[in-house]
């Protein structure tokens, strides 16, 4: 039960047309009737089922940009922004995180850079659900940071021999096909020297090394891979051999972007299901509604989430029309990242002794929420990012 | 076969409604607005009878608002085929829209028209019954199952004490209840498919309807809280409870 209206932003009509609120109201009616009521096990399984993601995938969800002739709907940034926010109001950011890695990060590679031939053959899956992806960059020894990568890939006739590792590959356990960072280029200039590939579940010498065990998102899977002399078909490179820094690069401003309405449906779905905690909740004669210092906590966290959500909405309008912003997406992502965490904190805080319990929804996403100011670019890194353009 | 379904932009289910500080009506700023569910059911069963062959157009029609095209539109993602949004702010009464709805359906000439049995704002439960009698039709209210023959619908009503089956001439009026079907979801395809699919738009005054409310509302006020109830150690105690302080035994 939504505590009231407050949830639906009063600018919805200066950014959306009526096909994204159309869109908004089916997630939301998902996310209540196919989510919610079951997204427990999952946190206990660790993964989220592929039955779920194939409703997704026939409802649309996961060819929001893409063209109709793979089964896509061809929508811009906006319709992005709204699955990302929807799915993150969930509670379930575990979930959430499963779909939008799907669309938003990792099959974006294989859409941005892949031929007709590439793009025929798997395009079509990961629409419907059937294909589920995931991208492997990070190593234990390089994030955000691409050009220090160490995997390798050698060239041998029309194949390449890759070796390497790579860790925190969210979906990493259960997809079905990975596009995988590379060396290429030996030593050369790092931003000449990494290319992307295609590499299918079940490639010998490729192999999921461990599912790791995390402190949120524990309805996403996340895996340690390991590549030994796998042989991968020279057909397999994604773009141009060489290119894969720039193509990595290109997909952070969406990255950035679908992670900060992630994060502040979470915030929002946070500050709702406090407002009827603190409301119902008595203490001292009185709800708590009814300390001054409580709401107005509560209403100023309100602000700074609405006031975020009207940048991601612009942004998202921005990028639509093809404006490269990188400052924005970067401003977006690491004042979400830690405006999310502030919002948990405060949260937590106003449920008292059961914000700490394992059983009640707050306790969840305050742990599922810590890893909005880390991953896909820290907190420090975006802010490097910002400074740069200053 | 025409289906003609009208649909209500109501309060989200979901929502909490509030009544405003002044008693004049319920809080409408930044509220999300739905679908009524009813309705959502209606336009559900009009798809599968025409999935099921039985039907040929569906029409959804509403009266309301602007954005009652909203409303339209998901009836439209749904699978309806065009809509007609007959626009008024005036606050409508059943009995104009089942006015309205007369003309509408004197102009498409359906063989069906389902509605909701009632919207849940105002919970009226009119429209319905009051639109088969301007009409003359035979109808089927509370309808839990629908079965359509040659010439004859045969509508399960849920009625007090269990179902009743009424087999109607048609053309006929049928509301839906709750169980009837469970409404699918419009997918995103669809929901693009819709932009493209036309609403006419309409006025009371094109229907020679005059709309203006016959009530006034009063005053609007929240229903009572409820009273925390009360634990009993065990039976004896419940049956002196109800005996001598609820004065029920």
């Amino acid at each position: 039960m939504t505590a009231s209206g407050f949830d639906v932003t009063s600018a919805s009509d200066v950014f959306f047309e009526e096909e994204h609120k159309m869109l908004r109201d089916q997630v939301r009616r998902f996310v209540e009737e196919e989510i919610k009521p079951h997204a427990d096990q999952w946190e206990a399984d660790g993964a989220t089922p592929r039955e779920l993601l194939r409703k997704m995938g026939a409802l649309g969800f996961f060819g929001i940009r893409y063209p109709e002739a793979y089964g896509g709907s061809a929508m811009d940034e906006r319709a992005t922004v709204v699955l990302s926010e929807e799915l993150g109001r969930s509670t379930y950011a575990g979930v959430a995180i499963t779909a939008l890695v799907h669309t938003d990060m990792a099959s974006v590679h294989l859409f941005n850079a892949g031929n007709d031939a590439q793009k025929a053959k798997y395009m079509p899956g990961i629409v419907s659900g059937e294909i589920i992806t995931a991208v492997g960059v990070t190593e234990p020894d390089a994030g955000s940071d691409v050009k220090g990568i160490r995997t390798t890939a050698r060239r041998e006739g029309d194949h390449y021999v890759l070796n390497g590792t790579k860790t925190f590959i969210t979906n990493g356990v259960l997809a079905d096909v990975y596009c995988i960072a590379a060396k290429t280029g030996g030593d050369g200039p790092a931003s000449k020297a990494v290319t992307m590939f295609i590499i299918e579940k079940g490639m010998e010498g490729f192999t999921v090394s461990r599912a790791l065990d995390k402190h949120g998102w524990r309805s996403s899977d996340t895996a340690e891979l390991s590549f030994v002399d796998v042989r991968v078909p020279a057909e397999n490179v994604l773009g141009e051999e060489g290119r894969g820094f720039y193509e990595i690069m290109k997909n952070f401003q969406n990255e950035r972007l679908v992670l900060g309405a992630m994060a502040m449906g979470e915030a929002q779905a946070a500050i709702e299901l406090t407002v009827a905690y603190v409301r119902d909740r008595k203490a001292f004669g009185a709800p708590l509604w009814e300390k001054q210092a409580i709401r107005q906590r509560l209403a100023m966290l309100s602000s700074r989430v609405e006031a975020a959500r009207q940048m991601i909405y612009a942004t998202a309008v921005r990028v639509a029309r093809g404006e490269q912003l990188v400052r924005e997406v970067s401003m977006i992502k690491a004042l979400c990242g830690e405006l999310v965490n502030e919002v948990m904190y405060a949260c937590v805080q106003f449920h008292g002794g059961m914000g700490f319990m394992r059983e009640s929804t707050i306790e969840r996403m305050s742990r599922d929420a810590r890893v909005q100011a880390i991953g896909g670019g820290a907190t420090e890194v975006m802010l490097e990012e910002v400074a740069k353009r200053m | 076969m025409k289906i003609l379904v009208p649909v209500k932009r109501v309060i989200d289910y979901n929502v909490k409604v509030r009544v405003k500080a002044d008693g004049t009506g319920v809080d409408l700023a930044n509220v999300k607005m739905s679908m009524n569910p009813f309705d959502e059911i209606a336009v559900e069963e009009a798809i599968r009878l025409r999935e099921a062959g039985k039907a040929e157009e569906i029409i959804v029609v509403s009266v309301g608002p602007q954005q009652a095209q909203e409303t339209l539109r998901t009836g439209l993602a749904m699978g309806a085929d065009r809509g007609i949004l007959v626009k008024t702010d005036a606050t409508t009464e059943p009995l104009a829209v089942a006015k309205i709805l007369k003309k509408v359906v004197e102009e498409e000439q359906p063989g069906l028209v389902i509605l909701g049995k009632q919207a849940i704002d105002d919970d009226c439960n009119q429209t319905g019954q009051m639109l088969a009698a301007l009409l003359g039709w035979s109808q089927g209210t509370f309808a839990s199952k629908v079965d359509l023959g040659e010439g004859t619908v045969d509508v399960t009503r849920e009625v007090d004490g269990g179902l009743q089956t009424v087999k109607l001439k048609l053309p006929a009026i049928v509301t839906t209840d709750l169980r009837l079907n469970e409404p699918r979801y419009a997918s995103l395809p669809n929901i693009m498919k819709a932009k493209k699919k036309p609403i006419d738009e309409k006025s009371p005054e094109d229907y020679g309807v005059d709309v203006a409310p016959r009530l006034e509302v009063l005053k609007t006020v929240e229903p009572p809280a409820r009273q925390a109830g009360v634990k009993v150690a065990d039976v004896a105690e419940l049956v002196a409870k109800l005996k001598n302080e609820a004065g029920v035994l």
